[in-house]
């Protein structure tokens, strides 16, 4: 709904732009701007109408009707500290050169790995 | 480990509230520094719970906003007198780039939507965790990774970044600005960047899918409601800065044109995009601290918040506003559209003004209690006033062509600037402190910082708006006397000083919270929202009981039956339809 308005949004103003300005790039930006809000907004909409209302957002819902699992949720987990070190040292790679790139790749496919084992695990590993 | 998580128990409102102070202290803050053994350290870094990743954001962006603001200190002394060398230019260069590169990229927003929203979102809407837990840590990652870098850009060859801390091409090209602490300050951009880009993910997935039963979206409260709007600025801003990095870095290093005249290319388009990221980064900046106030003075004025959907739609229109005015900031390239970027401008002020009528509306015949937080909220709403007023000026082209790059336009920014993350900031650090931590910050203290705080500020910039007036050029390091601007000059400098005695107070608040706690319990200032309806610290996932929602103080409602009729907003009959059929549901 938001994406959808802040679509409608980027419309009006796009036009109100071609009426006001001297120039044709910022109208077409504007216009792919509001195309933008409009595509994810409409999946959505689209998604909203299939799907099971939450209880989030039924006024009189009480805990007790939400009762059951909500999902599953990490507890802890090295991986994403272990991503983050290897993006810290690709980024470095650009700044320093191109000997810190294996720790860098090093580092990412492990957390990649890890991250992705862990999550079809649904555990530590 | 992966843990299942199953939904909280209802509580009925007969029963009294929940478990009391927590005992233990939970030990993961201050980086694992020192004190902690492995298995301290290592439960920090591989912790996925939202609140030892909220507060390790606070604290991670605190040591940056001290350190910017001992920048800021050095910056005043070297402007006190004329003809000062107490710093050469370059270093002057590089510290007002860092200071304002730190502050705002470092602190001001992931303060706001890494620490305070990390923290407290979850907790307002009735979550268990973020929604992505694993998600929220790698955020916090890349985001401890380029703050680092920024911060120790200082110590490569050739210094920091010193083009201001928005980095006009062809300023900042690879002739201009050559040198290592450059790449590293645009690098640093691009991890905080995807950090920031990764939370709003988070924010807007927890907060649509992750409340609690009977939490309706208006029901929300108004904190967590800018979080949302913040977290969808956040992914409309950060990707253009990302790209617009990505391309000054390619310019630099691999041969294009992009921003440079000699290939073709258009210096003025990296205005464009830096400002397209940089005026909704405003709001990103400005909206969470919004939110924190709009949630403390209802607290402290004993009233239920005064016209909550109008609350919403102003926070949303000036969100969509804030993406169709990036180019009032270049009203002088004279390539931009004057009479549209200036009435964008103006547009916005409505629904500020908006935002501040029902602030004093909130106020307005309530039992006000002038504790820490509400001071402090207090004094955002001036500076911020003055600052919002200030912005109305700069917005007319004309006024804005004499005070452009002025210190008048200095004093503006940190007037909004400084009244939204430090005043309402620290109104939130006091505000959930307690929540957080367990225990209370001294009010005496607190009310210390903030007077010296609140005199320090007016005095350190309304001399900067006069010497504006006056002609003075931002970003000078040196000015003569005959210029006429020393006296200004000097109170700013005072100013300045009294700002840094005021933190000396925060720090004895925080040590002698920490030496001689005060346990808080689990509501101290008889809050209305839920976080304040589970322990002080909260458990691992953060209820385990809830109380009916009804309303967006589902909290005040448990613990003041007797007050349940009023009620902010919505269909009364309704509600009263609810309340029987509650009471019905009790006694059968």
């Amino acid at each position: 709904m938001f994406l959808a308005l802040i679509g409608i949004f980027f419309g009006i103003i796009a036009i109100v732009y071609w009426f006001t300005a001297y120039e044709d790039a910022g109208f077409l930006m504007l216009l792919g701007s509001a195309f933008l809000g409009l595509l994810p907004g409409g999946y959505y909409l689209w998604w909203s109408r299939r799907m099971r209302p939450l209880e989030g957002d039924e006024p009189d819902a009480t805990p007790s009707s939400g009762a059951g699992v909500i999902d599953s949720f990490p507890g802890s987990s090295i991986w994403p500290f272990l991503l983050g070190m290897g993006a810290l040292f690709a980024t470095l790679t650009f700044a320093f050169g191109l000997w810190l790139a294996p720790i860098a790749v090093a580092l990412g496919l492990s957390a990649v790995i890890g991250g992705v084992v862990e999550s079809r695990r649904g555990g530590t590993v | 480990m992966t843990t299942t998580i199953e939904s909280p128990d209802l509580i009925e409102p007969e029963e009294p509230g929940g478990p009391g102070a927590h005992g233990h202290d939970v030990p993961a803050h201050e980086g694992g520094h020192e004190h902690h053994g492995p298995t301290g350290i290592l439960n920090w870094l591989t912790s996925t719970d939202h609140k030892v990743i909220g507060k390790s954001y606070m604290i991670t962006s605190l040591v940056t906003f001290f350190i910017s603001g001992a920048m800021a200190l050095v910056i005043r002394m070297q402007l006190a007198g004329p003809t000062s060398s107490l710093v050469n230019f370059q270093t002057y260069n590089e510290l007002f780039t860092m200071h304002g590169s730190l502050m705002l990229y470092l602190f001001a927003g992931p303060f706001a939507f890494g620490g305070l929203a990390n923290y407290i979102v979850p907790l307002q809407v009735g979550a268990p965790d973020m929604a992505y837990p694993r998600l929220n840590a790698l955020s916090y990652w890349l985001y401890l990774g380029g703050a680092s870098m920024m911060t120790l850009s200082f110590v490569v060859a050739g210094g920091a970044a010193s083009f201001g801390w928005v980095a006009y091409a062809p300023l900042s090209n690879s002739i201009n600005s050559p040198g290592t602490g450059t790449d590293l300050w645009l690098l640093s951009l691009g991890l905080t960047g995807f950090s920031a880009i990764f939370t709003g993910v988070n924010l807007v997935a927890t907060i649509f899918y992750l409340r609690a039963p009977g939490m309706t979206m208006f029901r929300v409260p108004i904190f967590s409601w800018n979080m949302l709007v913040t977290g969808i600025l956040i992914l409309i801003a950060f990707p253009v800065l990302f790209g617009a990095v990505v391309m000054l870095f390619c310019d630099r290093h691999f041969g294009t044109h992009i921003y440079s005249v000699q290939g073709g290319g258009v210096p003025v388009l990296w205005q464009h995009l830096f400002w397209f990221f940089g005026h909704p980064e405003v709001y990103i900046l400005a909206l969470p601290y919004f939110g924190i106030v709009t949630d403390i003075i209802p607290v402290f004025s004993r009233k239920p918040l005064f016209g909550y959907r109008g609350m919403v739609f102003a926070t949303l229109s000036i969100a969509a506003l804030s993406t169709g005015v990036w180019a009032h900031h270049m009203f002088t390239t004279g390539v931009v559209l004057l009479p549209f970027f200036s009435l964008l401008s103006y547009l916005i002020a409505v629904p500020t003004g908006i935002k501040f009528f029902n602030w004093i509306g909130t106020m307005w015949g309530g039992q006000l209690s002038f504790q820490t937080p509400m001071l402090f909220s207090m004094g955002f709403l001036f500076a911020f006033l003055m600052g919002g007023v200030t912005g109305v000026l700069l917005a007319s082209p004309p006024v804005d062509f004499m005070t452009h790059d002025t210190y008048f336009v200095v004093a503006h920014f940190h007037q909004v600037l400084i009244g939204t993350t430090v005043f309402a900031g620290f109104a939130g650090f006091y505000f959930w402190y307690p929540k957080m931590f367990g225990r209370m910050l001294n009010e005496r203290l607190g009310k210390l910082h903030f007077w010296f705080l609140f005199i320090g500020f007016w005095v350190t910039f309304v001399p900067q708006y006069l010497v504006g007036l006056k002609g003075m050029p931002r970003r000078i390091a040196d000015y003569l006397t005959s210029n006429g601007w020393t006296g200004l000059n000097q109170l700013s400098t005072v100013g300045a000083f009294v700002i840094g005695i005021s933190f000396l107070f925060f720090f004895a608040n925080l040590i002698q919270s920490w030496r001689k706690p005060v346990p808080a319990g689990d509501n101290p200032w008889d809050g209305g929202a839920l976080e304040w309806f589970t322990s002080s610290p909260p458990p691992h996932h953060n209820f385990t009981h809830l109380p009916p929602i009804r309303s967006e103080r589902p909290t005040w409602d448990y613990n003041h039956p007797e007050h349940r009729k009023d009620e902010s907003h919505g269909d009364k009959r309704h509600r009263e339809h609810e309340q029987k059929k509650e009471t019905v549901g009790a006694n059968s």
